[in-house]
């Protein structure tokens, strides 16, 4: 954190200041484990071994926050009968198809409880067909869509009334489900599987535990070295059911905190430049042979929590995009928007390209010529294109592969054959615009615009405008179904300044919300299902209420409140602490004066406190549903959880999740090592592989081939570069600080290898082969793995062949191998070999790389 | 000014000079100072100043963006916001020089299938260009139905990548403009 996010570490060393005890868990010791009060060693991609060990602990121990286990999460909820546990040898939960390589979920669910039907099933619906090979094909699909078609980012819903024993006594109930799930995740175990030892292991544990309860809350701090694996989401969930345990949720001081990598990765994913999303988590609706907007949202019109007005936000969304051509008679032209059909994300899109399928391409901000793992099967499709636009600030890689490529220096493509024609624009910079990002806290902050930007620099905000303006013009004429849609679109904003930008605050406004007149709504709960309101993303609604930009408040530290309510906006309805509801105990009063944070005013009959209720504000404690009760009315005054289907925190996922309802500890797609937990099952069985000639994976674990690749590696970054390098390696300050890629290697390994520090080292994988410069350092330790050594190496990936200081990116390296929910890739685990000195020039280097894959039998 | 003379001035005005020759051998006032004229800040003369975010990571650290005849003269933390209180890290810091960079595009860049090196292209001329390649490709590659019937209504034939450096507004319009366009392939560094 003092690497990647060092303004952000301050509150941290302040907490230190205060009194707060700071453990850091990293397979490298870094300028965070220097001021920290611990650092825990820990292999890369063994976490859940380590958080389920945690877990374990507090469950064998009843370390767990009783009082907040049994009202707020789903603890008591029992589990069908025939639910099946992941087996010690083979690691599966029941459900596994091996055929298609997921899982039929139905045994997951709780008992007494219906859930409804995922994607897909709707067509076995319509046929009242439930036949078996239905029932596959559409698990097939979920589990490729990744998620569910249903209540976005809630990931499933629950009808009917799930059996509870509060007590936690019941066999099949989720805690004690949990203690026979988490057991065999002893500290004997976790330092088997991580490294490091029981007592290490051991401190921590106490640590925690010590430090949450009524008095006390434990705060989790993660980055992408936690989401970036064949399991990513399955870390955050075991990170959740920790937390749950412990009561550390809803409360300040809690919480599991995500800490993002870019400006407004947040915002991206809220207004989604995603293919699986719509505005504000609605999901993409999937293709089916018939399909109304009531049947969209009809798994969600009936359930409970806010996700229940599903309708609403819907119908909200179209109106905001189709404006008056949106009717009822016509479904608020739902039947216009497209249909997916499969995981559509970045990784297909590219070898669709490869394959000749997909021909045009808008890289606007982003560069997966180095920045893409795999980037040689990045740049392969790039140079598959009909046409590549990209806007940047500086001449990026993507914008150069035809000329100077890696490639063109292999002598593996020629700059005259590849048939890509090459649209690149200059982009503003964040002083050249208006407009505003999300941080990593839910926080709009908005930007307001310095200067102009120079020459045929535009915004992307212009350059979206200004593509769709002549789209319309040269589509307006055609009578085709297919332009019904972008004919239709709300498309008529105002514009200002010398380049005739859009105005961003009109197009905040419509983000925000209006009703029938334009007045802008005051939030998402003043949002109709009947037409009368128009709203770019549900979420956000109340951003632009009263007609001001509250994303541009600027009150100095953000006013008198603890909060800083006053600074920015955050979604929703600016609620700094999600769930905050849960700061107060089942009755509305605070678990304890020191951990006061929102409570509930009998006086005034209100939810009050430092933040703003992330509940319905004069809903009372002592609120219980009339029968038949839906969506927010169908949570009790005591349910904090109010996006979830059932009010709670989910210890157990009985639905929504593509590999298994509790996290399970599998090594990566390469791993140094064998599943010490689960012998039969190495790897997660649910993962996502693409087994091309352009994408070869090592051999594993004593697989024959794997000596080969004996070391492994994992990816990080430093404070003076940003991701690949596109914002800070034309930088001369940044340039300066860190010039060249290096690779950290331990003592032991150097000497075993011969590399010396400061000299050149050669890192080699079945994809590729970079050089760096080493440093030799007692900050990378040899983990003792199962009685072996395993070395590792650590590789920044800030670098490529442009800008003024250029190096080898390590994303060369990396194969793509991805997480079944979210498709995200590992890039944080890997084996390697590593050579003293500079790698083969020329065409030598496929040579040299073809050695290593005839030597490991690929 | 004999030569001689102007290097020994030289070396006298070198800071580790100073530091080592003059009363502050612990280099922590006057020996660290840069020699240049030092009558008054690069803030006072900005004729605007202003509110912004650092573009690098999610902290959303404040800054504040010093201005004069349209351009950029210094960027600095803000110190009202109670995220950053007025710190930037060395990204942060390094804006302005992200900003004013020499190296900057600023003219639109093309290269022709085939084509060895960049031409150049009035923006107006591109944004055409690029708006036909659109059409062309999504009218080759539309589907409305599948083989099995299900509808579909949308084009593979292109894609979009980038998103988290962009703003929330920019996102919007063009994840707008594309899903109208039939687009599903949209995508950003965010899974989710």
């Amino acid at each position: 954190m003092a690497e990647a996010h060092p303004v952000g570490f301050q509150w941290v060393m302040e907490a230190k200041a205060r009194g707060a005890r700071i453990i850091h868990v990293d397979p490298r010791f870094t300028r965070t484990s220097a001021v920290a009060d611990a650092h825990v060693p820990i292999r890369p991609g063994t976490d859940i071994a380590f958080l389920g060990g945690l877990i374990n602990y507090v469950l064998e121990n009843e370390r767990d926050f009783r009082e907040y286990v049994v009202a707020y999460t789903n603890a008591p909820m029992l589990v069908r009968e025939d639910f099946v546990d992941a087996g010690d040898d083979d690691g599966l939960f029941s459900g596994w198809d091996p055929e298609t390589c997921s899982y039929d979920t139905t045994t997951w669910q709780y008992e007494g409880a219906d859930v409804a039907a995922a994607s897909g099933d709707r067509d076995a619906w319509d046929s009242d067909t439930h036949q078996p090979e239905m029932r596959r094909e559409s698990h097939r699909l979920t589990h490729l869509l990744g998620q569910s078609e249903s209540a976005g980012s809630g990931g499933a819903t629950v009808t009917g009334e799930p059996v509870r024993d509060d007590t936690l006594q019941h066999p099949r109930c989720v805690y004690q489900v949990l203690r026979r799930h988490f057991a065999r995740y002893t500290p004997e175990t976790v330092s088997r599987v991580c490294g490091m030892s029981p007592d290490q292991f051991r401190t921590v544990a106490e640590a925690i535990c010590a430090n949450s309860g009524r008095e006390r809350t434990t705060m989790w701090i993660y980055s992408v070295g936690w989401t970036q694996h064949t399991v990513g989401v399955q870390y955050i969930r075991c990170a959740s059911i920790l937390q749950g345990l412990l009561g550390n949720i809803g409360r300040p001081g809690g919480g599991i905190m995500a800490l993002r990598g870019h400006a407004t990765i947040q915002g991206s994913t809220d207004i989604p430049t995603l293919y699986d999303l719509l505005p504000g988590y609605i999901p993409m609706p999937h293709a089916h042979k018939k399909m109304t907007l009531a049947d969209f949202v009809e798994a969600d019109a009936a359930s409970k929590g806010f996700w229940g007005n599903m309708p609403a936000y819907m119908v909200s969304l179209l109106k905001a995009w189709f404006g008056d051509a949106a009717t009822a008679e016509n479904d608020y032209c739902f039947d216009l928007v497209p249909r997916i059909t499969g995981d559509h994300s970045t990784f297909t899109t590219v070898l669709n390209m490869i394959d000749q399928k997909c021909e045009g391409y808008l890289v606007l901000g982003e560069n997966p010529a180095v920045g893409t793992t795999n980037s040689k099967q990045q740049r392969l499709g790039l140079a598959a294109l009909k046409w590549l636009v990209v806007r940047d600030l500086q001449e990026i890689e993507t914008a150069t592969f035809w000329r100077d490529g890696p490639e063109i220096e292999t002598g593996e493509m020629r700059t005259e054959d590849i048939g890509t024609e090459v649209f690149l624009l200059p982009a503003a910079t964040h002083v050249e615009k208006a407009g505003s990002f999300t941080n990593t806290q839910r926080l709009l902050q908005w930007r307001h615009q310095a200067v102009e930007p120079p020459g045929d620099a535009r915004s992307d905000l212009w350059f979206a405008h200004e593509l769709g303006l002549r789209i319309r013009a040269k589509l307006a004429g055609s009578g085709l179904s297919r332009d019904a849609a972008i004919q239709a679109l709300t498309w008529d904003y105002p514009t200002e300044g010398v380049h005739g930008d859009p105005d961003a605050h009109a197009i905040l406004k419509e983000i925000s919300g209006v009703d029938a007149d334009g007045t802008p709504v005051s939030g998402y709960t003043a949002l109709r299902d009947d037409g009368s309101t128009a709203c770019g993303c549900w979420i956000y609604s109340g951003v632009y209420a009263d007609g001001v930009n509250q994303a541009a408040r600027r009150v100095p530290a953000g006013g008198e409140s603890p909060a800083a309510l006053e600074w920015g906006w955050a979604w929703p309805m600016n609620r700094r602490v999600l769930y905050n509801r849960a700061s107060a105990d089942p009755e509305g009063r605070p678990w304890s004066e020191r951990k006061a944070y929102v409570w509930w005013d009998p006086d005034e009959q209100r939810w009050t406190g430092h933040d703003v209720p992330d509940f319905e504000a004069d809903k009372p404690p002592s609120y219980r549903p009339p029968d038949g009760a839906v969506a927010q009315d169908a949570i009790a005054g005591d349910e904090p959880f109010i996006m979830q289907a059932d009010g709670r925190v989910w210890l157990y996922a009985p639905t929504g999740l593509a590999d298994g309802p509790m996290p399970v500890h599998y090594e990566p797609e390469e791993a140094p090592t064998r599943n010490a937990l689960h012998p039969l099952t190495r790897a997660n069985p649910a993962r996502e592989r693409f087994v091309r000639d352009d994408n070869p994976y090592n051999p594993s674990d004593h697989q024959p081939g794997s000596e080969v690749f004996p070391y492994a590696f994992t990816t990080f970054r430093i404070a003076e570069h940003h991701t690949a390098g596109g914002m800070s390696r034309w930088t001369p300050y940044l340039a300066e600080l860190a010039p060249e890629m290096f690779v950290e290697v331990s003592p032991a390994l150097a000497a075993e290898r011969g590399l010396e520090h400061t000299g050149w080292a050669t890192i080699v994988t079945a994809r590729s082969a970079i050089e760096a410069r080493v440093v030799v350092t007692e900050r990378m330790k040899p983990l003792r793995i199962a009685g072996e050594t395993v070395h590792q190496v650590g590789l920044p990936w800030h670098w490529g062949p442009n800008g003024l200081v250029t190096g080898d990116a390590a994303n060369e390296l990396i194969g793509i191998s991805l997480d079944p929910n979210v498709h995200i890739m590992d890039t944080k685990t890997g084996t390697c070999d590593v050579v003293a000195g500079r790698r083969p020039r020329g065409p030598e280097l496929p040579t040299f790389v073809e050695g290593y894959r005839k030597r490991a039998g690929i | 000014m004999s030569l001689p003379r102007r290097a020994a001035d030289l070396v006298r005005s070198w800071p580790l000079f100073r530091q080592l020759t003059g009363p502050d051998p612990l280099g922590r006032g006057a020996a660290v100072e840069s020699n240049g004229p030092r009558d008054h800040a690069r803030t006072a003369d900005a004729d605007t100043v202003t509110r912004s975010v650092c573009p690098f990571c999610a902290v959303g650290c404040g800054q504040k963006i010093y201005s004069r005849e349209g351009r950029v003269t210094h960027i600095e933390g803000d110190p009202d916001s109670p995220i950053s209180r007025g710190r930037l890290c060395p990204r942060g810091s390094s804006s302005l020089s992200l900003v004013t960079s020499p190296s900057r595009l600023t003219r639109v860049r093309y290269r022709r299938p085939g084509g060895t090196d960049w031409e150049d292209l009035e923006l107006g001329t591109a944004m055409d260009m690029i708006a036909d390649r659109i059409i062309e490709s999504r009218a080759r590659t539309w589907e409305d139905t599948d083989g099995e019937g299900r509808v579909l209504r949308r084009t593979l034939g292109f894609a979009h990548l980038g998103g988290a450096t962009l703003d929330n507004e920019e996102n919007y319009l063009l994840k707008k403009l594309y899903t109208a366009l039939g687009a599903v392939q949209v995508e950003n560094q965010a899974r989710i």
